[in-house]
């Protein structure tokens, strides 16, 4: 009961927050709002036992991300400069009916899930409980999860260490160096050659 | 109202996918266009973690007096989303970085006028 | 922001504990919650608070941006050099059975491997892509 009700709560301020993020223009209110978002979302995972996955969003979502935003946003904007967003040029009717139309396809797709919570639906009846009955047995490891990400799906791991590290390079080489900051810079630069 | 009880979570979930989703296509200014794209990636997360989750069971860390758990699977998945999600949103960052330095404002339609594309 | 007493005080408390913290979390994956994404993040989160504090130039001092690369290719390397390591010794590719002197040691010890590798490259790709923003633009 406790456990449901604090579901409803944390999901409640999460809606409030993602309709704050669309509705507000000012940059730094926004970036403020998403690392809010990530961390009630890392609560979020916590209250649904997903510890592991939980860590990670805090850590990840509401630290590195937070960080870069507002590292991009002292990049973009110079300091004495307003950082608002621009005021809409289009009317947002097209987008507002493709948003509608695709959410009520969702739900009603989502009407044939079984219930939250269902121990009997088909997702925790094959490959979840061969995992729980024989990780400690044979890896050892009392973290199923850690169990089945470091050892029966080592391979996807690869992959994603490998995705971290391509990440790294390209950041490197996109804005690793100590170019100008922006063209008027460049444009000053012309103008004092010639 | 069963219904309504047995899926509300999932109903939330897909309400703020969908306001992500908006943010993407709608608005104008970059940073605003990579923060709706998380929200969305954020609120996927949520859906399969809900769709692994179990009444009553615990954090699936085996100990001796425990006897539901819930599904490890799903937390595994989304473990490696999440990491390639920052990767992407760095790699978006440093994109928007560089469209800066080179026409001179992040705001999709003053892009679009330097650049005669639309 | 060094010369802000407070900030600069607390956070020579905290950052040692906060890398204690990391290699924490790294090494008890096993039986908590944790592993090597978490504690690799956290640890690059102490080197950015440090990095905020006292500035980018004191913090390039510790980690010169030429370790941060090797670092984090070594810790990709570790993690495919395991996986070939389980072929030298007869398995197959990944197979940590053959690592140890038991299936189950065997596997302990190359799980406990590889999510050290997994947390040396997300610390040094963090950092890096920190710099990398924080960097951009400043004169020489």
């Amino acid at each position: 009961m406790i456990d449901s009700l604090v579901d409803i709560t944390l999901l409640t301020l999460l809606v409030i927050h993602a309709f704050a993020i669309v509705y507000l223009r000012n940059l730094f209110a926004i970036i403020m709002l998403f690392g809010s978002f990530s961390f009630l979302s890392a609560g979020l995972f916590v209250v649904m036992d997903a510890v592991d996955v939980a860590f990670t969003e805090a850590a990840v979502g509401a630290g590195i991300s937070t960080v870069l935003m507002l590292g991009t946003l002292a990049l973009t904007y110079r300091r004495d400069e307003e950082k608002q967003e621009k005021q809409p040029a289009h009317k947002p009717w097209l987008p507002l009916f493709v948003v509608s139309i695709t959410g009520a396809m969702l739900i009603y797709g989502t009407s044939d899930i079984p219930d939250f919570g269902d121990p009997q639906a088909p997702s925790q009846l094959h490959v979840g409980p061969y995992y729980l009955e024989k990780s400690l047995p044979e890896t050892g490891v009392p973290n199923v999860v850690t169990a089945v990400l470091a050892s029966y799906r080592g391979f996807d791991t690869l992959g994603e260490v490998t995705v971290i590290f391509t990440a790294g390079i390209a950041v490197m080489l996109l804005i690793g160096g100590r170019r100008r900051s922006t063209r008027d810079d460049a444009k000053a630069g012309d103008d004092h050659e010639t | 109202m069963d219904l309504i009880i047995g899926h509300y979570n999932y109903w939330l979930v897909i309400i703020i996918m969908m306001a992500g989703f908006y943010t993407v296509i709608s608005q104008g200014n970059l940073v605003k266009k990579i923060a709706g794209l998380n929200i969305f990636q954020v609120s996927v997360f949520m859906l399969y973690i809900s769709i692994g989750n179990v009444k009553g069971g615990a954090a699936p860390i085996i100990e001796s007096d425990i006897s539901v758990y819930s599904n490890p699977l799903p937390h595994v998945l989304i473990l490696t989303a999440i990491v390639v999600g920052v990767a992407t949103t760095a790699l978006g960052l440093a994109l928007v970085v560089r469209i800066k330095e080179a026409y001179g404002s992040i705001e999709e339609d003053e892009i679009h006028e330097q650049d005669h594309s639309l | 922001m060094k010369h802000n007493l407070i900030l600069r005080v607390v956070s020579k408390f905290l950052i040692p504990l906060i890398f204690l913290f990391a290699l924490y979390v790294q090494f008890h994956g096993d039986f908590g919650p944790g592993g090597g994404f978490q504690a690799g993040v956290i640890f690059s989160a102490g080197l950015i608070l440090y990095a905020l504090v006292f500035g980018v130039k004191t913090a390039k001092q510790i980690i010169p941006p030429f370790i941060l690369r090797c670092l984090a290719s070594l810790g990709v390397l570790i993690y495919a050099g395991t996986g070939v390591a389980g072929l030298l010794l007869g398995g197959n590719y990944l197979e940590y059975g053959v690592l140890g002197s038991t299936q189950v040691a065997g596997q302990h010890l190359g799980i406990l491997i590889i999510e050290l590798g997994v947390g040396i490259t997300v610390m040094s790709v963090m950092l890096i892509i920190f710099f990398a923003f924080a960097e951009r633009g400043q004169p020489e």
